[in-house]
């Protein structure tokens, strides 16, 4: 165990040793730096390529990213001038998980180059260079003292520096989003070490204060970052440069837009609803019995807006006939009456075959050939050019969902920010006492569930055509692949409820993972529920907390309860590293 | 039965025998009472006595057994969101504030019946729309001044200290713009100086036109306020009048302090024993 320095520095002048610490913490970065430029392995065997002296390739690029994090951050913690923007709220925690990032993503490299091709002798001495480097700022960062401290005000910057760092964020946020995406599909080590890198990274940032400065800046200026949030997205599909790419952008468009209405059912108005796949379904059927398609039972074809709106009133149907009944009474019950809604969707439209039932969706073979489609002349399916950019199917049926997604943030945070969103809100706190203020209960729950339902069914439109063909097995309460209820409520949960970045964040996490790491389809199920119980025990309030728990940084300096619970919950990580 | 001695204009608040049955418990046993305009009545009684159970019933989070509750000559129907409606806010002796929202959303909350925007017009954001929310935060932020928590309106409200909350809950409750106010206890938890303050306010509600039902503990409290005090004992009620009324009578002491048992054996012994108090008190005079 180590032993911690007991005299406190005195303010301002810190100790020589904790100057002295600091130093070689930040030595310690500049090498994990150098050791990037060298071969880590001899052998191109191992994804990425390693093994070449003068630039970083593959696994090493994070590390390179964390190691110069680390100095950086060092260099701050030293009081160099310019610099100290960079640690508002302290530096030893946010070096402390920095230099664990390096670290960690390092010795999984070195591990998995050894247990890969079999043996450490596969490891160049730039390697162990590395394993040394990174091992340095860990030690010396946690023999420091801590510093945190409550983030201060920032300066006053002009407000085109401001603009400019909200633009820089979200560059770097599609660079950073788009590794992630364009990593190898083939081998996990790569997104492995991403992942690792990632939730070091976050963590240290907002340790440092950054993130609660950054939402400072956001909601200062608040039409602005939806216009870079907008533009960063449409963005996106011009820098895939393989389908596969824009395959998981559209897919995560979907589960991400079929999250946030969710939310509005979770979130706002805290009706647990454990079916909301179901509704998805009934937009994917209606759009594909609609669509023209052969196998259709019904030998109609409906131009796409009609076959979208076709799609959201069957979902609204549905959402009050299974609402109507069920939201009058309180608690559980909702929970497992939408979990029976959901199985019977997909067991009665299993049936409705014309042997078991009426012939209506062909049963378990599903209706396929679902034709692409076609809006105003324009067709999906078809590569289109604009200004020296092709944009393949997948990118014309993300551009359109992300069309969808806009209007589904505008409507969440319009409805959820107005009268009937308090009554959600409300409801969702306390029912006795809400009806008590003259809330007609049954009626503001079911506009949430039958809104949320709706909103599903959209998706559900676009849904079938970029699958082709929809099949009841898709609609599942929980299993290997989205999308499916559990799959749906993890993503609120695990992002944040009752928020709008909350679910797109969740939903694309929980859609790339397993996407990526192959290996980890079979055990999917069970990587979900550690994830959640890991979730609940140090960040209760998912990964985006809700506006209400930012409240925090209000010139006030009230409390809150959920930050306390991440405060300790991240001391029993230290202790855990420490001991 | 005690009767007001002034003729009075039509009541606010009817209840006519009132009666609520848990099973084999009966909490509240065929109660009547009136509560008139620009009135302050009390409501005491001794724990368990059914004055919470009997607020419920007037609210409709309970549907009384038997009975009927009226508000300005019209029946009220048993669903909390229509009682409100109707004119009758409350507040919760345990309090039951919307924990995780700001001090301004309880309030607006409490607006909801005043106001009629629904979904769509939250959708579209028109000029009306605009208006009414401009409109339900001017007034709720009214209310914030008039309870002295506007300084607080962006804190959760969670975050507020104890009496604060209780405050909070009477301006959450007056966002409906009651006919009448039912107060569960306003001042349980309330330092001396709180206590004053909140009788100031319940006076200042009152003046706005706003009769109001309270129950509450603390005597010095009702007896200060309370134009009329009802006496609830085992779900019935036993005394109602003036505060020197209730005050002097002596079934209310006793179903405070305890009644021996009729024809007690003990009861002669303690005859004697203040017999023997009063002389010695005598002689050390
Ligand atoms: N929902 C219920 N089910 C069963 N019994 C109940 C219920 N609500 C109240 N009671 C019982 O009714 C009686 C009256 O309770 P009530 O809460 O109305 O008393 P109270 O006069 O408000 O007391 P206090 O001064 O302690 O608040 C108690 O015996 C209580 O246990
Ligand atoms: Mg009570």
């Amino acid at each position: 165990m180590t032993t911690h320095i007991s005299k406190a520095p005195g303010a301002g002048t810190p100790a020589p040793r904790t100057t002295l610490l600091r130093a070689i913490t930040a030595a310690g970065g500049l090498a994990t730096v150098a050791s990037t430029f060298l071969a880590w392995t001899w052998t191109s065997d191992f994804p990425g390529d390693l093994t070449v002296y003068g630039y970083p390739g593959g696994l090493q690029v994070l590390t390179l990213a964390l190691g110069l994090a680390t100095l950086l951050f060092a260099v701050a913690a030293l009081d160099v001038r310019g610099l100290r923007w960079l640690t508002p709220a302290g530096s030893t925690a946010a070096l402390r998980l920095l230099a664990l990032g390096a670290f960690a993503t390092t010795w999984f490299t070195l591990l998995a180059i050894a247990v890969d091709q079999g043996g450490l002798v596969n490891l160049e001495p730039g390697g162990w260079v590395a394993a040394v480097a990174t091992a340095v700022p860990v030690a010396t960062a946690f023999l420091l003292t801590d510093d945190t401290r409550p983030v201060c005000r920032p300066r006053q910057l002009p407000s085109w520096a401001d603009i400019l760092i909200i633009a820089a964020v979200f560059a770097l946020g599609l660079y950073v989003v788009n590794y992630g995406i364009q990593t190898d599909e083939d081998n996990p080590e790569p997104f492995i070490g991403y992942l690792i890198a990632l939730c070091f990274a976050a963590a240290a940032f907002l340790k440092a204060g950054l993130i609660t400065r950054l939402s400072g800046l956001t909601s200062t200026y608040r039409s602005l970052t939806l216009v870079a949030a907008l533009v960063t997205a449409l963005v996106f599909p011009f820098t895939q440069d393989k389908a596969s790419y824009t395959e998981l952008g559209v897919n995560i468009a979907i589960f991400a837009t079929v999250a946030l209405g969710l939310n509005i059912v979770v979130g706002l108005a805290g009706l647990l609803d454990l079916g909301y796949v179901a509704f998805l379904g009934v937009g994917a059927y209606t759009a594909a019995l609609v669509s023209g398609t052969a196998a259709s039972t019904i030998h109609v074809t409906f131009p796409f807006w009609a076959a979208m709106l076709a799609g959201a009133l069957a979902s609204l149907v549905f959402g009050v006939l299974i609402g109507a009944p069920t939201l009058r009474l309180r608690g559980d019950y909702l929970a497992i009456v939408t979990l029976g809604f959901g199985e019977i969707f997909r067991i009665a439209v299993s049936n409705l075959d014309g042997t078991s039932g009426p012939s209506v969706t062909n049963g378990p073979n599903g209706v396929p050939n679902i034709p692409p489609l076609e809006i105003f002349g324009f067709n999906f399916d078809d590569e289109h050019s604009f200004a020296g950019f092709t944009l393949d199917s997948n990118s014309n049926y993300y551009l359109l969902m992300l069309l969808v997604t806009v209007i589904v943030v505008l409507i969440f945070s319009r409805a959820g920010n107005s009268r009937i969103g308090r009554a959600w809100v409300a409801i969702r706190e306390d029912e006795t006492a809400a009806t008590a203020m003259g809330i007609n209960g049954f009626r503001v729950k079911l506009i949430a569930f039958a809104l949320g339902a709706t909103l599903a069914g959209v998706a559900g439109t676009i849904w079938a055509h970029v699958q082709t063909t929809v099949v009841p097995e898709q609609y599942v309460f929980a299993g290997p692949v989205p999308p499916n209820s559990t799959f749906l409520l993890a993503a609120v949960i695990l992002g944040g409820m009752g928020t709008i970045g909350g679910p797109l964040l969740g939903a694309a996490l929980l859609f790339l993972i397993p996407e990526k790491l192959e290996f980890l389809q079979d055990y999917q199920l069970l990587a979900f529920g550690i994830a959640l119980i890991l979730l609940m025990r140090f960040r209760p309030e998912g990964i985006i907390p809700n506006r209400r728990q930012q409240l925090e940084y209000h010139e006030t300096g009230q409390l809150d309860v959920p930050d306390q619970a991440a405060l300790s919950g991240s001391a029993v990580g230290v202790t855990k590293a420490e001991a | 039965m005690t009767t007001t001695t002034v003729a009075q204009a039509a009541p606010v608040l009817t209840a006519t025998g009132v009666t609520m049955r848990f099973g084999g418990l009966t909490a509240v046993r065929s109660v009547d009472l009136d509560v008139h305009p620009g009135e302050i009545v009390g409501l005491i009684g001794p724990n368990g006595a059914g004055k919470t159970t009997f607020f419920n019933c007037l609210t409709g989070l309970y549907v009384p057994t038997e009975g009927r509750v009226a508000y300005r000559g019209t029946v009220l129907p048993p669903k909390p969101h229509l009682v409100t409606q109707a004119g009758i806010a409350r507040t919760f002796q345990n309090i039951r504030l919307f924990a995780n929202m700001t001090v301004l959303e309880n309030v607006l909350v409490g607006r909801h019946t005043r106001t009629k925007e629904g979904l769509w017009s939250a959708l579209l954001r028109g000029p009306g729309f605009k208006r009414a929310e401009a409109a339900s935060k001017a007034r709720a932020m009214e209310l914030l001044e008039f309870t002295g928590l506007a300084a607080k309106a962006d804190h959760l409200s969670r975050n507020l200290p104890y009496g604060e909350q209780r405050k909070l809950e009477i301006a959450r409750a007056l966002a409906s713009d009651p006919g009448l106010l039912l107060l569960d206890e306003p001042t349980a938890g309330m330092n001396p100086q709180e206590t004053r303050a909140t009788e100031e306010l319940v006076f200042a509600i009152r003046d706005t036109g706003t009769a109001v039902l309270v129950i509450e503990h603390d005597m010095r409290f009702i007896f200060n306020l309370c134009d009329r005090v009802a006496v609830l004992v085992q779900g019935e009620k036993l005394v109602e009048g003036s505060s020197d009324v209730v005050q002097s009578d002596e079934r209310v002491i006793a179903a405070y302090l305890g009644t021996p048992f009729e024809g007690e054996p003990g009861a002669e012994e303690a005859a004697a024993v203040e017999a023997a108090e009063a002389r010695t008190e005598e002689d050390g005079q």
